[in-house]
């Protein structure tokens, strides 16, 4: 198993979103959760990926055997675990490439691998970027400062092709996509699919599954996964909506 | 909850992160403590100087009891008791050393150990350094090397001994001995510094360099600095400094004069790491520096740039006097305060001639329970006709406890001056720091990526040899600013 949540409780300012969540993902599978608004789907990936301010208050969360709940944010990226924003953060001043470089290297060093020399960083850069159709002009500019949607969901899709993760986690990836760059993030992550790698695709809409295709779908409602199924359980959950399910965790 | 805002006052082994903070055992000479009239004629008498820079020092410490502390700016310490310190140490030696293999191996061990190897087959190629300890200059690097080129480039000690003419011209031309009360200790107590003279026509083949270290407790560093750009010239001069951590508060007032002639420019650069006393605020230098350049000459220019991120309270307005016809005047800083460093810092552009420029690009960060203040001046003159200036201030915040401050000062008494003022403030959130960690970057190595990033406007302006280890500096001074 590379992913085992088990009776996960998680607290935000002292209320609880995440109560007595389970899921397992095995590797090379493609997840997806599915929920209505405040089921806490967001809050599966942050405290995933280690925020600060989500309490855990039980269960536990283990990526390939080792329990990740415990542990600082950068090292649960060195374990392989990467999260792609629904929000990708802004930050002024500092370039794509620097970011990257810094990013990868300290990645391998963690991982108890030799530091890639700026040579090789920038052959990598070179051969990610063109087949995800990254430009130059993006990777001089500010991380996703001045940005457009779009851009910014592709960068984050360019950095999980960088830094290689087992687990990739993508927040709401969808949201505000036009259909053409739907497709070509969508296209992005179809061409990271491998046997080590793993995908927890959180969606509000079956959309994005038409380009992803999913081996299995959850459903999240009321902080804990309430049925799963698969891939036609989202295209029913386009036709009746999540109304039962939100009856059904009251 | 943040996690800046619950540590950062909780900085803890704050004081390994000084790396320069060792003390060298070496025997040295002092002047008694104290400071009268006596002590100015010791310190004359003992670097062997001519009569009329007696009277100098003499003048100008008459005229420094007479003045008032200046009261101005926005920082707050303790009243400054000059009684209570040495105004002249000096490393035992019998001789001023005609060669390094003269030097004390102490002197050189200490300068290698901060990462300024004085023996010129292992300098970093293209760099000549100029080494003041406590009071005096113990080696200056590639003297003869500048020489075949005609340019001169020593201690002012040997200044005022071998070109008395060019120092009696120069000297207090841009900064006069009653400029300001610390200017005036310093023209009165001058220890040692460098000089520069840079002929018609040369380009100075390599950067220079000086290397301030204050060693001695209880010594008051008063340096003193002369370059003159002739005609036609270009130089580039960088300066650094350190000291040993020490609980007490030491004082260092030095004094920097640069003079440009006709399409002559001059570029100074500062990295300055005075020890910024501890996480609670005990001990660190007083950096309190006159730094002004005359751009005397038409199409002239003088540059600085300068890298802030020691002391325990900077007073420092590195400023440019553009007289010359076209003359341009540039100013780069980043200051960085942490823990509970004071710094009010910025700069003076006084446009007189036609046609002048001046930039300001100003970067304050600042952590902890510290204070950074930008104070800047542009005054342009009736006669300054199409003087232009751009000013750009940013401040960075790094959790709750902290403050950043603007005090522009614009006067305008030409109307057809182009003025323009920028300023920004913004905070490093929670949210960035996370993104990074997300990426697999430690919580420290995306602070000191990000506050990078905030002053690379600044950086790419620093000779590149240093522009690296600015860099590290950076980090380095942040270290404990979140936890």
């Amino acid at each position: 198993m590379l992913l085992s949540i088990k009776d996960l409780a998680v607290e935000v300012d002292g209320k609880i979103i995440l109560n007595g969540l389970s899921l397992d993902i095995k590797s090379g599978e493609v997840h997806a959760v599915m929920g209505p608004n405040g089921a806490g789907k967001s809050t599966l990936s942050y405290v995933l990926a280690g925020k600060p301010g989500y309490e855990v208050v039980s269960g536990s969360a283990e990526l390939d055997g080792v329990d990740i709940l415990s542990l600082e944010p950068e090292e649960r990226a060195a374990l392989g675990l990467f999260l792609a924003y629904q929000y990708p953060v802004e930050i002024p001043g500092v370039n794509m490439t620097t970011f990257l470089k810094v990013a990868v290297n300290a990645l391998r060093k963690a991982r108890g691998q030799d530091e890639l020399n700026s040579l090789d960083m920038l052959k990598l850069i070179k051969k990610k970027q063109q087949s995800l159709g990254i430009s130059d002009d993006m990777l001089k500019r500010s991380v996703n400062t001045g940005f457009s949607g779009g851009e910014k969901k592709r960068n984050e899709v360019f950095q999980m092709a960088m830094l290689e993760p087992k687990l990739a986690i993508m927040d709401e990836t969808d949201s505000g996509l036009d259909i053409d760059a739907l497709k070509a993030v969508s296209d992005g992550v179809n061409a990271l699919r491998a046997e080590d790698r793993s995908f927890l695709i959180i969606t509000h809409y079956q959309r994005l599954l038409d380009y992803i295709k999913p081996d299995i779908v959850h459903v999240l409602s009321g902080g804990k996964i309430v049925r799963t199924g698969g891939p036609e359980l989202a295209l029913e959950l386009e036709n009746k909506g999540y109304a039962e399910f939100i009856e059904d965790a009251a | 909850m943040s996690r800046i805002d619950a540590n950062t006052i909780e900085t803890v082994k704050s004081l390994e992160k000084y790396e320069a903070g060792f003390v060298t055992d070496i025997e040295s000479e002092k002047a008694p403590k104290g400071l009268n009239e006596d002590i100015v004629r010791f310190i004359s008498a003992k670097k062997n100087e001519p009569e009329w820079m007696l009277e100098y020092r003499l003048k100008a410490f008459r005229h420094w009891l007479t003045m008032p502390e200046p009261d101005w700016s926005k920082v707050n310490f303790p009243k400054i008791d000059y009684q209570d310190a040495y105004y002249y140490a000096a490393p035992k030696m019998t001789d001023r050393p005609n060669s390094l293999d003269e030097v004390d191996p102490k002197l050189l061990e200490t300068y290698e150990k901060l990462g300024i190897p004085l023996r010129e087959q292992e300098m970093l190629a293209g760099v000549a350094v100029d080494a003041v300890f406590d009071s005096v200059s113990v080696a200056t690097t590639f003297k003869d090397k500048l020489k075949k080129e005609g340019i001169i480039f020593c201690s002012i000690s040997d200044a005022i001994a071998d070109y008395p003419d060019l120092v009696k011209k120069y000297m207090g031309s841009v900064v006069p001995y009653h400029d300001n009360k610390h200017a005036c200790l310093n023209s009165a107590v001058f220890t040692d510094g460098s000089f520069v003279y840079i002929p018609e026509g040369v380009r100075c083949p390599m950067e220079l360099s000086t290397y301030f270290r204050i060693n001695e407790l209880n010594t008051g560093q008063f340096e003193r600095t002369l370059i003159i750009a002739d005609k036609g010239s270009y130089v580039s001069y960088l300066e650094g400094c350190t000291a040993p951590m020490r609980d007490e508060r030491q004082l260092h007032a030095a004094v920097v004069e640069l003079i440009t002639h006709d399409d002559a420019e001059i570029k100074y650069s500062t990295v300055q790491n005075w020890f910024p006393g501890d996480e609670n605020g005990k001990g660190g230098i007083y950096n309190f520096v006159t730094k002004r350049g005359l751009c005397e000459g038409k199409n002239s220019k003088i540059s600085w740039t300068q890298v802030e991120t020691g002391s325990a309270v900077t007073w420092k307005y590195p400023s440019c006097v553009l007289k010359g016809e076209n003359s341009q005047g540039e100013f780069y800083s980043v200051a960085i305060t942490n823990n509970y460093q004071q710094a009010d810092t910025g700069t003076k552009m006084i446009h007189i001639g036609k046609n002048t420029r001046s930039r300001i690009i100003a970067k304050g960060i600042s952590a902890g329970n510290s204070d950074s203040t930008y104070r800047g001046q542009v005054k342009i003159l009736p006669g300054a006709e199409n003087a232009r200036n751009f000013t750009q201030c940013d401040s960075l915040l790094i959790g709750n406890n902290c403050g950043a401050h603007t005090v522009p000062y614009i006067e305008c008494k030409n109307p057809g001056a182009n003025l323009e003022h920028e300023a920004t403030t913004s905070k490093i959130s929670d949210d960035q720091l996370f993104y990074c960690q997300q990426r697999g970057i430690s919580e420290e190595d995306a602070l000191a990526l990000i506050v990078n990033g905030f002053c690379r406007d600044v950086m790419q302006h620093l000779p590149m040899e240093f522009a690296v280890e600015a860099q590290k500096l950076v980090g380095i001074s942040l270290e404990g600013s979140v936890g």
